[in-house]
């Protein structure tokens, strides 16, 4: 009976432990999701009316929505201009920083830079190299005797450049997890393979980016919800202009509940983001974490 | 591989400096085919960066390093023809423990049959067969260290680099690891060079010794050239557990003595100044009426299949080894006795100084005359305690 209380006091202990982080998730993450996702089954009352249940409707608009999928076909562009090229470019940078090279705290300190300015000062920035008479890429290709481009104007254009921007930005953010990765492979491996003659190409695919795996998988997941969740940088480039050429889902999302004033829509498309979000992650994890090694 | 020339090193003066300090200062040794020899010396001495730069880890900044025939100094590591073995092992921790093996024949372009074949035979030799298929992490120490003894030797380089391979073993392991090592080496008739900082690996598994002390050499020889005649009062008291007895010695009348201690003299005139060495294992210790320098237990430690005793002599302090248990409390006066040809003297300068000859206790036998033989052989040290 004792040892059934003591086990008790111990259960309560290790729950009030808990509580401060439970309570904290449960108020900022738990809940506003299920009340989105209770939100999307409404349609907005109107002048005070209570708002009307209507099921799956919602879902049915999302579907018929040419605008929806625009903007997520837009996003997945993105996220394909972005992940890839920014975590290649990434590695590329730690391999080089990591190397024995003059002035290298310098360059590190460099390629960080980009990281520490907010995304909408950094976005303020690329608006002078953009802008389409006085931006530097244009005076650069004007004096090169090249006609400018309209690099945030031109539907066909403004995405790539506002990808372009984003990778700038985050390869320097990724950078830091590789080099803190690279730094912890101890340099005997390379010795080791030096003294069987192994070329650098082939260490690199055979032992460092194997062993490379976890801050791979860690970078590749933070890429994936940046794609979908940082998008500052429109509201100062395009406003996910010219003509939805370079809005993505959450923007979409934030003009729908409070341009529109459409929140039981915005509900829904946050549902839709959330899912697509879950089930890439999970196979991402079931996928490459059984390949990866862990120290 | 079968021509033995393949394998002789020869280090001619080589040197490695960074900035201002200089860790190897123009060494130079050869190394004839088969031979297993031991690169010794504590910590900062330089004998890794010894073995790196013949390695080509490290480029030497001065000096040249032949293998076989061919100069090597400038080569990169991979084309020196040789295997290494490193204190860390360095597997590769997401490679199962046949890839760690195989790992450079891949590099070299090794079909995939003849890897396979020389796989299972290596993992035989080193009876690693029932791990082929194992991550190192869910290995023991041993295993590892024969995984990385695996990878040097499938290589069939017939020049094996050891770079303190034992030194993250528990003892026991360490000692059966010495005998293993010391087996493969004689079994495939490899080179090897093997740094260490343990003078009983030194001892145990080299055919010839290099002492290091501040990037140089003090001393290369066979184990028991070392052991028993130290080159300086450096090698004297890195080899032999426990270490030589270093006392200083001073002069009186005609004689030197134990500093401190006027009534025995232990050495000829010339010797004051510089140092008596003793190995604890060649004092004997007899009753304070018998002969010998008058000595007072400090302490002794019992170990086992022999008792260390802590003795003073005059202002200096020495260790003598006797076997069995002894029961001498602390504050017993006694006298101790060696043989003239375990006695060692050394110069000021820590050098040894062949041209002079120990004393076999003048003293003790004009004081007890007709008794004779004081300096007696002292290999019966055991039996004549208090």
């Amino acid at each position: 009976m004792a040892a059934m209380t003591s086990y008790r006091r111990m259960q309560l202990y290790g729950a009030l432990l808990l509580l401060p982080a439970a309570v904290l998730l449960a108020t900022f993450a738990y809940l506003p999701t299920i009340a989105t996702l209770i939100n999307s089954l409404f349609l907005p009352g109107f002048r005070g009316e209570p708002a009307e249940f209507v099921g799956l409707e919602n879902y049915q608009l999302l579907i018929e929505d040419t605008t929806f999928w625009r903007v997520a076909r837009n996003n997945l562009i993105y996220a394909l201009g972005t992940i890839p090229t920014s975590i290649a470019i990434a590695l590329g940078m730690a391999l080089f920083v990591n190397a024995r090279l003059p002035g290298r705290g310098f360059v590190r300190m460099a390629y960080f830079t980009p990281t520490i300015l907010p995304m909408i000062a950094a976005a303020n920035i690329w608006m002078f190299f953009y802008a389409p008479q006085i931006g530097l890429f244009n005076k650069l290709l004007g004096a090169l005797g090249l006609s400018g481009v309209n690099w945030l104007g031109d539907p066909s254009v403004a995405l790539t450049s506002v990808i372009v921007m984003t990778v700038w930005k985050e390869a320097g953010f990724f950078m830091i997890f590789y080099l803190a990765a690279l730094q912890s492979i101890p340099p005997e491996l390379k010795e080791a393979s030096d003294l069987e003659g192994t070329s650098r190409w082939s260490f690199f695919w055979r032992v460092t980016f194997p062993l490379l795996m976890p801050t791979t998988l860690f970078v590749l997941i933070n890429a994936l919800i940046n794609a979908v969740r940082v998008v500052d940088h429109l509201f100062i480039l395009t406003k996910g202009g010219p003509n939805n050429a370079t809005n993505l889902l959450l923007y979409y999302v934030y003009e729908n509940a409070f341009s529109f004033f459409d929140r039981t829509y915005a509900a829904t498309i946050t549902v839709v983001i959330l899912l697509v979000l879950a089930v890439v992650a999970t196979v991402k994890f079931a996928i490459l974490d059984r390949r990866t090694h862990y120290q | 591989m079968t021509n033995n020339n393949h394998q002789r090193i020869r280090l001619e003066a080589v040197s490695k400096r960074w900035d201002d300090t200089t860790a190897v200062d123009a060494i130079s040794f050869d190394v004839t085919p088969g031979q297993f020899v031991i690169l010794l010396g504590p910590s900062g001495c330089g004998k890794s960066t010894t073995l790196r730069m013949i390695a080509g880890l490290e480029e030497a900044s001065a000096g040249r390093i032949e293998i076989g025939e061919r100069d090597v100094t400038r080569l990169p590591p991979g084309d020196r023809g040789l295997s290494m073995v490193f204190q860390s092992y360095a597997l590769f921790p997401h490679l199962s423990v046949a890839d760690n093996i195989v790992f450079g024949l891949r590099s070299r372009k090794v079909p995939k049959a003849e890897r396979r074949e020389r796989l299972a035979r290596v993992a035989q030799l080193v009876d690693l067969e029932a791990y082929l298929e194992r991550k190192p992490a869910q290995l023991s120490g041993g295993q590892r260290q024969r995984v990385a003894l695996a990878r040097s030797i499938i290589s069939e380089h017939p020049i094996c680099l050891m770079d303190e391979p034992l030194s993250n073993l528990d003892a026991r392991l360490r000692g059966e690891m010495r005998r293993e090592i010391k087996a493969l080496q004689a079994r495939l008739g490899m080179t090897v060079i093997y740094v260490t900082h343990d003078q009983v690996e030194a001892m145990s598994m080299g055919d010839r010794v290099i002492l290091m002390q501040d990037g140089r050499i003090v001393q290369d020889g066979a184990p028991d050239e070392l052991y028993s005649r130290p080159a300086s009062a450096f090698a004297a008291s890195f080899i032999g557990s426990p270490a030589m007895n270093l006392v200083k010695l001073a002069a009186s009348d005609a004689a030197a003595v134990i500093d401190g201690e006027t009534e025995v003299a232990v050495a000829p005139a010339a010797a004051a100044g510089g140092q008596l060495g003793i190995r604890p294992e060649d004092i004997e210790v007899q009753p304070i009426d018998g002969s010998g320098v008058p000595a007072e237990v400090i302490d002794e430690e019992y170990l086992g299949a022999d008792t260390i005793l802590q003795l003073g002599v005059g202002s200096q302090r020495l260790r003598a080894r006797l076997p069995g248990k002894h029961s001498l409390s602390s504050g017993t006066r006694c006298r101790l006795a060696w043989a003239p040809e375990a006695a060692h003297l050394f110069g000021a300068d820590g050098l040894r100084r062949d041209d002079l000859t120990p004393v076999a206790f003048s003293a003790t036998v004009a004081r007890t005359a007709g008794k004779g033989g004081a300096g007696a052989p002292s290999s019966t040290a055991g039996s004549t305690h208090p």
